[in-house]
């Protein structure tokens, strides 16, 4: 595979062809905030908090599903790339109810970290609380729509890795839900394996495992990328 | 079949036309009005006075002046009738034998019908669109023929890019462009998709041309499959569009038995199937990548570009996607040559548009007009202005992802750069007038609302920020809006449109900055005092910021 | 320079983030060096004095008084702090909200599990009557600065207070910035 020699933020690095921007700048040791990206597992462009800037061009672009080319010029920091990623997080707060303090995932969220790590220190629009449900019907996992970003990630690692499709999307715009089978609740579910892959994927409180209460629950990434490592490099335990 | 076929049938249908045709519209507006019940008392009438020889009375495509329907025309002596009512139907059959009726006359002169230059439309009010005989008499299919038999595919691709045909979905991309791309590409399979799915509000151009002359658009994709290699078509169409699916299902069948579709197109090595898929009326699935996943049978949702369809499409297939009206206007086009379509219209933006006139206008109604036509001309001359004397204030283009340009603007000619410039769009056609009555901040709400609640709810800006926007206009329009809040939409108005991940986020703030930049006092006067506004402004702190 | 005049108010919020602030034990004295606390549950004024220069605001807008008291403070303040989550966020204090109105609440809180008399609360004038949706802090009035936590630790309300006093505008980042 062809190498590619691109700049980021001033430095240049190399990558090889195919290659997204934002996998290149981890390599490099370059962090671009990302929500919906999860390693193992492909990209949608959903989340817009890993949008860069590409010199010539006034379009900003998601570094997760954007390739990088020969000569490309990136930056990833600039002050109103910080603004917009302020404002994404302001609103996916506004948008559901996320009460870190008597949260399971506190200390351990990404979408917590990331408004620590990106200077969100309040949010500037009107809260929308809305009525939402928890389902508890689950033997084993717990999903609490409160806390969900609508990320997808769960219903990418249930569809690509597991392969069990349980989980899905339902609706559109504010009203969308992450669903189990046809609506279901997720005990009802006959496809769900029961994995836990989801809970893990889920990079915030949505999903949890039954049990665990404020701050217990940390989500184990590192499965995920095991299996996933394994099935692509045909590591397979005999 | 061949061209001697082809023509025998066209003799045929010219040979058997009756000394009188009474046409009526059952396009979906006149059928709104009773226009159905209107055709079958006039078969009613025609057969009691026995005229069955001499009379055809004709169910035809959509006859323009749709605020008058039901419309009917008789020729000769050519005389239009508005506001037909079943019971008018034996005194308007009885004009044929001298006799007079008190229905109310349109003006076939009138600048409405006169300033029209039909393309698109050319066959629409004329023609019976659910007989294959019928188009082909009005020279249909002829350029399928030509093309097959004497083009190369890249000819054809060339004739479009000459006759600088941009397309019609919203964007303006040119035409002749994305077919090469396709063209050039050294797939073994590729698509070809009809994106019919037009959801904006009031538009209704595309189901027109849909439902009155159906296979003007199956002709356009296929010269555009033979173009670019494609063997198998899709129409995305709208279930809200149940006529128009039927009259395609139709022309689909009737073409097939022709041998017009299917293997061995005109009896050439070229095969093309086509296919209607229905979609569940959701505004987001016109986007052209959305529109693919719905066609595979996934959740309607756009992914990001690139890839772009014309590289990767439809199953991961080169695949080019046209809007109907642009489709329309290539049989036009490969018939009469790229010079004479490249004649009409101005430098940057050449042939026609279909627009659907609506709002506080006289006369509304679909309209086609050569592009560089000023608005002016548009809604004053051919749409009669605002009914009782009232002044027009906007006119508003591109739907919820277009804006509203001021009266003092009206000389602006309707082409793609001029409405860019305005803060506005071409878009696919809808053109709707306002007057003084017309409150912009809540014409910007209503378009904020429709695109919070089409919102696919793929990516946080769109998804969470038009539920902002929104709540700010509803806020404004309440007078509790401040001037902070004022800003805050101004903040959000920026975010969205650079941050969004398809075109549906991209333009949801187009309503509010046009009106903001054009009708800005109309939002400053709603604003409300701070309720908390200190007598003097808070000191800061000694040496704070 | 005059001593800072400092004020504390507790809106609708558990105590929390004053508990917090008293974790600041001997900093306290420090503080007390050079300002004053002229309002709050710890001192016993009823009025809230003109020309405060720091008030520090724990809890939600809950309830028609505070909205009142809100707007008076403002008045009177040169720096308004959202003091912990609940005034960040509304938090637990807004965790009501989605039921959309007070009388949900009232009604779980007083007539069903009372099973003598039920009866709503009812004293105008001495009972303020709840807002149907609790309010963060700014969504009632401007603030200037935001300091959250649940309760924020004593190091971060000192790290805060010390740019503060210094004349600097006060810049949590990192860790200091965590909700929850
Ligand atoms: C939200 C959204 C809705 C759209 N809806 C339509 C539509 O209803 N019909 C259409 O032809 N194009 C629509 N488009 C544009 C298509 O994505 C695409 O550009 C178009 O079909 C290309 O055809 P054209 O080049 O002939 O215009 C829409 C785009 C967006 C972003
Ligand atoms: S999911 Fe994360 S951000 Fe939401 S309440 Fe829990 S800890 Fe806070
Ligand atoms: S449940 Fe979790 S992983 Fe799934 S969409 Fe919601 S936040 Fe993302
Ligand atoms: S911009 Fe809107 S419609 Fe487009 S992907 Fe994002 S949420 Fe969906
Ligand atoms: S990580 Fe790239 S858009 Fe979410």
């Amino acid at each position: 595979m062809a190498a590619k020699v691109f700049t980021i933020d001033g430095q240049e690095i190399s990558a090889t062809e195919g290659q997204s921007v934002l996998e290149a700048a981890h390599e490099a040791g370059i962090r671009i905030p990302t929500l919906c990206h999860l390693e193992g597992v492909m990209d949608v462009g959903a989340c817009r908090l890993c949008l860069v800037e590409i010199a010539g061009s006034n379009k900003l672009v998601p570094a997760c599903t954007t390739q990088v080319a020969d000569g490309m010029v990136v930056a990833t920091t600039s002050e109103r790339l910080q603004r917009y990623r302020r404002l994404l997080l302001e609103l996916l707060f506004a948008e559901r109810n996320h009460v870190c303090a008597v949260c399971v995932s506190n200390g351990h969220c990404e979408l917590q970290s990331l408004a620590m790590h990106l200077g969100m220190d309040h949010v500037s629009f009107p809260y929308t609380f809305p009525k939402l449900e928890v389902d508890l019907t689950h033997r084993l996992f717990g999903m609490d729509h409160n806390r969900c970003v609508l990320c997808g990630r769960c219903v990418r690692v249930c569809w690509y890795v597991e392969g069990a499709a349980t989980k899905n999307f339902s609706g559109r715009g504010a009203s969308s839900r992450i669903i189990s089978d046809l609506n279901q609740p997720w005990g009802e579910s006959r496809t769900c394996t029961a994995c836990g892959k989801c809970v893990h994927a889920c990079p915030t409180g949505a999903l949890f495992e039954k049990g665990t209460t404020v701050g217990e629950m940390q989500k184990d990434r590192g499965k995920l990328e095991y299996i996933v490592t394994a099935r692509e490099k045909k590591q397979w335990i005999v | 079949m061949v061209l001697a076929e082809l023509i025998a049938i066209k003799e045929r249908e010219l040979a058997a036309r009756k000394p009188v045709v009474i046409t009526c519209c059952l396009a979906a507006g006149c059928l709104s009005s009773a226009g159905q019940a209107v055709k079958e008392a006039l078969d009613q009438a025609v057969k009691t006075a026995s005229l069955d020889a001499e009379v055809e009375v004709r169910g035809v495509g959509c006859m323009r002046l749709c605020c008058e329907g039901p419309l009917v025309f008789i020729d000769p002596p050519g005389t239009l009738y508005q506001q037909v009512k079943p019971e008018d139907a034996a005194s308007l059959v009885g004009t044929v034998r001298g006799g007079t009726t008190h229905v109310a006359r349109g003006e076939p002169n009138h600048p409405f019908f006169a300033r029209q230059m039909s393309i698109v439309l050319e066959n629409s009010g004329f023609m019976d669109p659910e007989r294959i005989e019928a188009y082909i008499a009005r020279d249909g299919y002829l350029a399928v023929r030509n093309v097959l038999r004497e083009m190369t595919p890249a000819e054809v691709v060339s004739e479009i890019t000459r006759s600088g045909l941009r397309g019609r979905g919203g964007a303006g991309y040119p035409t002749g462009l994305k077919w090469s791309t396709v063209a050039k590409t050294s797939s073994a399979k590729k698509y070809v998709i009809c994106n019919a799915d037009e959801g904006d509000p009031g538009a209704f151009m595309d189901r027109s041309v849909l439902e009155s002359d159906p296979h003007r658009v199956l002709e356009g994709m296929i010269i555009a499959a033979y173009a670019v290699g494609a063997d198998q078509g899709y129409i995305y169409v709208r279930a809200e569009y149940p006529l128009a699916i039927s009259r395609l299902q139709t022309a689909i069948r009737q073409a097939k038995q022709l041998g017009l579709l299917g293997s061995g197109v005109f009896e050439s090595p070229f095969n093309f199937n086509l296919d209607i898929r229905i979609g569940a009326g959701a505004f987001v699935c016109g986007e052209e990548t959305a529109l693919m996943a719905s066609v595979e049978g996934r959740r309607g949702q756009p992914r990001p570009r690139p890839p772009f369809p014309a590289e990767s499409g439809l199953f991961g297939q080169p695949t080019l996607i046209n809007n109907v009206e642009t489709f329309a206007c290539v049989p036009p086009i490969l018939r009469r040559g790229a010079e004479w379509f490249a004649a009409i219209g101005t430098e940057r933006s050449k042939g026609t548009k279909v627009f659907a006139l609506a709002g506080k206008v006289k006369h509304t109604g679909l309209i086609e007009v050569p592009m560089g036509m000023t608005l002016r001309e548009i809604v004053q001359d051919m749409g009669g202005g605002v009914p009782d004397g009232g002044q027009i204030k906007a006119v508003q283009t591109g739907g919820p992802s277009g804006g509203c340009i001021p009266a003092a603007h009206l000389d602006t000619p309707v082409d793609y750069e001029s409405l860019g410039r305005l803060g506005s769009i071409m878009g696919s056609g809808g053109m709707i007038v306002m007057d003084q009555q017309d409150n912009m901040v809540d014409v910007a709400r209503f378009f904020m609302e429709f695109c919070k609640d089409e919102s696919c709810g793929k990516c946080v800006p769109c998804r969470a920020g038009t539920v902002q926007m929104h709540a700010l206009l509803c806020r404004l329009l309440a007078r509790q809006a401040t001037a902070r809040d004022l800003a805050k939409l101004e903040e959000l108005c920026d975010l969205v449109r650079n941050t969004s991940l398809c075109g549906l986020g991209i333009t949801a703030p187009n309503p509010v900055l046009s009106t903001l930049r054009f009708f800005r006092q109309e939002y400053l006067d709603l604003l409300a005092p701070e309720p908390w506004k200190p007598a003097t402004p808070p000191a800061p702190l000694p040496g704070l910021g | 320079m005059d001593r800072l005049k400092i004020a504390t108010v507790w809106l609708g919020g558990c105590s929390g983030c004053h508990m917090s602030l008293l974790d600041l034990d001997e900093w306290l004295f420090e503080l007390a060096k050079v300002a004053d606390v002229v309002y709050g549950p710890l001192v016993d004024t009823k009025e809230y004095p003109a020309a405060v220069d720091v008030c520090l605001v724990e809890g939600a807008v809950a309830n028609t008084e505070h909205v009142e008291l809100m707007h008076q403070i403002r008045q009177r303040t040169r720096v308004l702090v959202a003091f912990g989550d609940c005034a960040v966020t509304g938090n637990v204090t807004a965790l009501r909200n989605p039921l959309g109105s007070a009388a949900p609440v009232l009604e779980r809180a007083y007539l069903d599990p009372a099973n003598l008399r039920p009866a709503l609360p009812h004293e105008p004038g001495v009972v303020p009557p709840l807002l149907d949706r609790v309010l963060p802090l700014q969504e009632a009035v401007p603030v200037d600065f935001f300091l959250p936590g649940c309760p924020p630790p004593a190091d971060r309300i000192k790290a805060f207070l010390q740019e503060l006093l210094a004349g600097k505008a006060p810049h949590l980042t990192g860790a200091n910035l965590r909700f929850g």
